[in-house]
């Protein structure tokens, strides 16, 4: 899938990576612990999540992920976007849920490839 | 044992918003110093968790990684409360982090598992009121 699908599936603003919406991703996970997060992705592209600090995006950056997705219409403060801006990481913001969001993603073809 | 490219870090242990970027620079460099993505995943995420925590259980404290051509050491130090419990500690989902910890993305007690499963070799000393070294090795 293309992030720029990803954006259009969840009515999703851009925050940051505009330039980078064209790039393809083939699976992705849903999460808000990031312990989790670094236990079990494998080689997963896209992190959803209504987590919204710093953390978030380093861990995105240890797991060589290539997009966030803020959902439940969390809106990540400037430091955190400056940080994913710099390791060119594609952030987004949905007002849907969680639950919803990965559903629409899932269903459309993004699935949750393997874990670790 | 050859040439070793040493980097040393203060780990601040005042401010979790800043945890993890000793981990990050450390990503950037073994990139730019041509290992194998496998290699910086398994080194930059078992040092991020050991600095997550450090700055939620010490209060800081220092990261040193030795660079080798064969292998990748990462000796993290401390001068916090301790384990008592080094076993215990090492279990899947035990942890002492407060609820506050949690809130912020962590303390689901996967830290020092996932430390041992991304390295090759990882040791643990630790006393009691005096503080805490961790040990870890990735093999090149």
């Amino acid at each position: 899938m293309v992030i720029r699908q990803i954006a259009e599936l969840l009515s999703a603003k851009v925050l940051c990576g505009e330039d980078k919406l064209d790039g393809v991703v083939n699976s992705a996970c849903g999460c808000d612990m990031m312990s989790d997060v670094l236990a079990f992705v494998k080689d997963q592209a896209v992190l959803i999540t209504g987590l919204c600090n710093p953390q978030v995006v380093r861990t995105a950056i240890m797991m060589d992920m290539r997009c966030i997705v803020f959902v439940r219409g969390k809106m990540p403060p400037a430091d955190v976007l400056d940080l994913a801006e710099e390791s060119g990481i594609v952030v987004l913001a949905t007002n849907e849920r969680m639950y919803v969001a990965c559903g629409k993603l899932y269903q459309s073809g993004l699935h949750g490839g393997e874990v670790v | 044992m050859g040439n070793c490219v040493n980097f040393h870090f203060d780990i601040d242990g005042d401010n979790f918003t800043s945890a993890g970027e000793a981990s990050v620079r450390i990503k950037k460099s073994l990139r730019e110093m041509g290992f194998t993505p496998d290699v910086i995943r398994r080194v930059s995420v078992a040092m991020y968790e050991g600095e997550i925590n450090m700055v939620i259980h010490a209060n800081g404290g220092t990261a040193d990684v030795n660079v080798y051509v064969d292998k990748i050491e990462i000796i993290l130090a401390d001068n916090g409360p301790g384990i008592s419990n080094i076993e215990l500690a090492m279990q899947e989902g035990y942890s002492t982090a407060p609820d506050n910890i949690r809130s912020l993305g962590f303390g689901a007690g996967m830290g020092l598992p996932n430390m041992k499963n991304y390295t090759d070799d990882m040791k643990i000393e630790s006393e009691v009121g005096k503080g805490t070294t961790v040990f870890m090795t990735v093999n090149v």
